[in-house]
């Protein structure tokens, strides 16, 4: 039995203005960028939307309807959630109808997208809580499998999952995680009675990445194919985890790649196979038993090559900012100013500090893709202002105390 | 055989008084390590310290009739040249700049006729007729090297026209043009309407083992707190000094802890002076007058941040020496350098709200300076004259191999 475990990553952080030295101090929020820039998160939403969410969610209602053994599971940022409020009734319509299907799942994560668990247990947890609350408040779900950012994981992270109630984890199968094992089975991390599921990078990649690659010697990539390399794990692993930013389609990979007929096709090419389904995450944890234990010391993400924490937090910009922002945590919990924690806690999000990566940065590569700053170093300078600003709203909430 | 070229400058180091003087010492030196032989053309005795190549200079006798009394100098208008001139009181070759260009390419036919080469390579206008003419004598090849033209020297506006004029001849005449950066490509090709075809970009560049960890300097101030923000070039339209004063007016009402340092001579520099006082940071900005090597890197390594505000940089290669020499830079969008550096901070150069910006958040922010230092630093010592050179040789061997 192979079981096909789609889980999509969506996303889209609060973007910090350009925000100067002269603006400090004088009242002006953070987020509120108007200009045609990839600054102002409406324009990016709204942009993000007609590409990719409102598309692709019609298609995978047409799909999950065609098809009940179909299955999704997304991970929705809390960001997210609060920006398709603010700027997209139709994309928030669009997911409570996937919803309904009863074939989606949604898995909780931190509500701000954020490195809190390397910074702050206390907020990690509240952030994690924040989330469950909004996804039941938005789609009345309660999520049961946890997925902590980037896919950030760690022993400890299994069992910091373990501790806050959710029944399985997911990561990604980086091979010095895995070393011979294979990412097509179920793990319990050390230490925990968790589910672990690993990604399989090489066919989650085959999707979000090469999909449209002419160089890539697999071009063009039909559904058919694909359903054939899923359909090899038969008899050799359980899962084959598929996990990716929902944004590949239509948005990383643009339409004209084909790869939302490459979707459409998909579910009936793996079901061809008589031994193969789909599954959520969860399904997945329930139906099949873990095969061994897993030790990761040391943390895995998915991001970049390195597939560790050097996209966020690899030269001494990334950690200054990020270690001057928890520094005000304290003066922000004892504020009585929601706002200033809100703005604080927007400021948590890991996009920032990937952001002011310049690892690669001269090599064009995707972080200079998906920046919307000139430089990492103009990221870095207007988060700092925006840091100096929020000390001074600090030391005025104070004195009113 | 060794591809033998003939090449036309006017200065050389050390009696440098710019870039290009630089540029062509980096240059040549990187070609004679691939095995080039260049005899370079200098209009008149000058004592460089090279032995890596044979020198001739136009006025000296045995070489050619009569020598070229030039007072050729690549940066000076024509009005100033003049009051030089007078302020000698003698000359050979006529009263003005353009004729002393005329003797020079005369100088430059007799010298062609006497000497075997396989390509005429010239730098920036003045030396020009010189190459077309040394084309005419020989039927070799000409490349013209374009460092600067007139529409940055003078940044748009009172662009002379016998300036233009040897500048559009020189690049029609020639067989390929070398521009340092796609900006001046883009110049060439907007404003002297050659093909793009025609014009290749071959970067400038630095050697780092040119550079090394000196004494400190301005200790003084150091200890005292103060952050130092470096100006390094002429002081002259073209580099925008200007823009550094009122970036630094702007940076001390929010960082009075800095200084700024303008080293440099040029035609604004007593404009410039008054202008610091207009600003009324005359206390805080200080003109130390044209430093060369060991006191220029000296003064670039006790920089916070070295600034180059240029209202048009055909290529700027302080920003790279300043690096090397382990100084973060903010440097102007209107450059040739900024095409080979990601890791510096830039803004338009008009920007000076900005340009302070940025100057603050790094004297402020001890992390974004080290860290542009060390990326920058590791980004500069890849922009190389052996690479730029290796280009060069591709050029002539394809030259060479057409005729």
């Amino acid at each position: 039995m192979a079981s096909v475990c789609f889980y999509f990553q969506v996303h889209q952080p609060w973007r910090v203005k350009r925000f100067r030295v002269f603006d400090i101090g004088k009242g002006g929020r953070y987020f509120d960028e108007r200009s045609a820039t990839n600054l102002n998160n409406e324009r990016i939403f709204r942009k993000v939307a007609e590409k990719c969410y409102l598309p692709t969610n019609a298609l995978m209602l047409k799909m999950l309807r065609a098809e009940p053994r179909f299955r999704v599971s997304y991970s929705l940022s809390g960001v997210f959630m609060e920006q398709m409020e603010t700027f997209g009734d139709d994309v928030l319509e669009s997911f409570r109808r996937l919803a309904k299907t009863g074939q989606v799942e949604f898995l909780a994560e931190t509500y701000y997208h954020s490195l809190s668990f390397l910074y702050s247990p206390e907020e990690f947890d509240e952030q994690v809580r924040m989330h469950s609350e909004k996804l039941h408040t938005l789609f009345g779900v309660t999520p049961r499998v946890f997925r902590n950012t980037e896919l950030i994981y760690n022993n400890d992270l299994a069992h910091a999952a373990q501790r806050l109630g959710f029944k399985g984890v997911i990561a990604e199968g980086a091979d010095h995680v895995l070393g011979w094992q294979s990412p097509n089975f179920i793990y319990t991390p050390r230490g925990t009675t968790l589910a672990l599921l690993l990604k399989n990078y090489k066919l989650s990649d085959d999707i979000a990445f090469r999909f449209g690659s002419r160089a890539w010697e697999e071009y063009p990539l039909t559904a058919r194919k694909f359903a054939h390399w899923v359909n090899a794990v038969n008899g050799n692993g359980h899962t084959v985890n598929l996990f990716m930013d929902y944004e590949t389609f239509g948005e990383h990979q643009w339409e004209d790649t084909g790869i939302f007929k490459f979707l459409e096709a998909l579910p009936h090419e793996i079901l061809k196979y008589p031994d193969n389904d789909f599954v959520t995450v969860s399904e997945a944890v329930e139906r099949y038993e873990p095969v061994g234990e897993l030790d990761v010391t040391n943390f895995v993400s998915w991001a970049d090559t390195e597939r560790d924490l050097s996209a966020w937090l690899s030269n001494e910009i990334q950690h200054d900012a990020i270690s001057r922002l928890y520094e005000l945590e304290p003066a922000v919990r004892a504020s009585s100013d929601r706002r200033v924690l809100e703005d604080w806690r927007r400021l948590t999000t890991s996009d920032h500090f990937y952001y002011m990566c310049t690892k690669w940065w001269n090599d064009g590569d995707v972080h200079k893709y998906f920046n919307p700053y000139e430089s990492p170093y103009d990221a870095f300078i207007s988060y700092m202002n925006v840091l100096e600003d929020m000390k001074l709203r600090l030391g005025a909430s104070e004195k009113v105390l | 055989m060794a591809l033998r070229v003939l090449m036309f400058g006017w200065e050389f180091p050390p009696r440098s008084s710019g870039g290009l003087g630089v540029a062509c010492f980096g240059l040549t030196r990187a070609l004679a390590h691939e095995g080039v032989q260049v005899r370079f053309i200098l209009p008149k005795r000058m004592e460089p310290e090279v032995t890596y190549m044979d020198f001739t200079f136009a006025d000296i006798p045995d070489i050619v009739a009569t020598g070229v009394n030039s007072m050729l100098y690549p940066y000076v208008t024509e009005e100033r040249y003049l009051s030089q001139y007078q302020m000698l009181g003698q000359g050979i070759y006529g009263s003005t700049l353009f004729e002393e260009v005329l003797a020079y390419a005369a100088r430059a036919a007799a010298i062609a006729k006497l000497s075997s080469f396989d390509v005429i390579h010239a730098h920036d206008w003045l030396s020009f007729l010189a190459g077309i003419e040394a084309k005419r004598i020989s039927g070799k090849p000409l490349i013209v090297h374009v460092h600067a033209t007139e529409f940055d020297r003078t940044g748009g506006t009172g662009v002379n026209a016998c300036v233009y004029d040897i500048e559009r001849r020189g690049m029609q005449e020639a067989d390929k043009i070398i521009a340092v950066s796609q900006w001046t490509k883009n110049i060439i090709i907007e404003h002297y309407g050659i093909p793009a075809d025609k014009v290749e970009v071959v970067h400038n560049g630095v050697e780092e083992q040119d550079f090394r960890r000196l004494p400190s300097e301005l200790d003084v101030w150091k200890a005292q707190g103060k952050k130092i923000v470096l100006f390094h070039g002429r002081v002259t339209l073209q580099k925008g000094p200007d823009y550094f004063l009122r970036t630094a007016r702007r940076v001390l009402e929010f960082y009075p802890q800095a200084v700024f340092i303008v080293s440099g001579i040029g035609d604004m520099l007593p404009q410039m002076v008054r202008e610091a006082v207009h600003l009324g940071i005359s206390d805080k900005v200080f003109f130390v007058g044209a430093l060369w090597d060991e006191e220029r890197d000296r003064m670039y390594q006790a920089a916070d941040v070295v600034m180059m505000p240029s209202v048009s940089e055909p290529f700027g290669i302080v920003p790279l020496e300043a690096l090397a020499n382990g100084a973060p830079v903010l440097i102007s969008k209107q450059s040739g350098v900024s095409e080979v550096l990601s890791h510096a901070l830039k803004s338009d150069f008009w920007d000076t709200d900005e340009m302070a910006n940025k100057i603050i958040s790094i004297l402020k922010n001890k992390s974004l300076q080290s860290t542009l230092r060390s990326n920058g630093n590791r980004e500069a010592s890849a922009v190389t004259w052996s690479k730029a050179a290796t280009k060069v040789v591709g050029l002539y061997q394809g030259l060479v191999a057409i005729h």
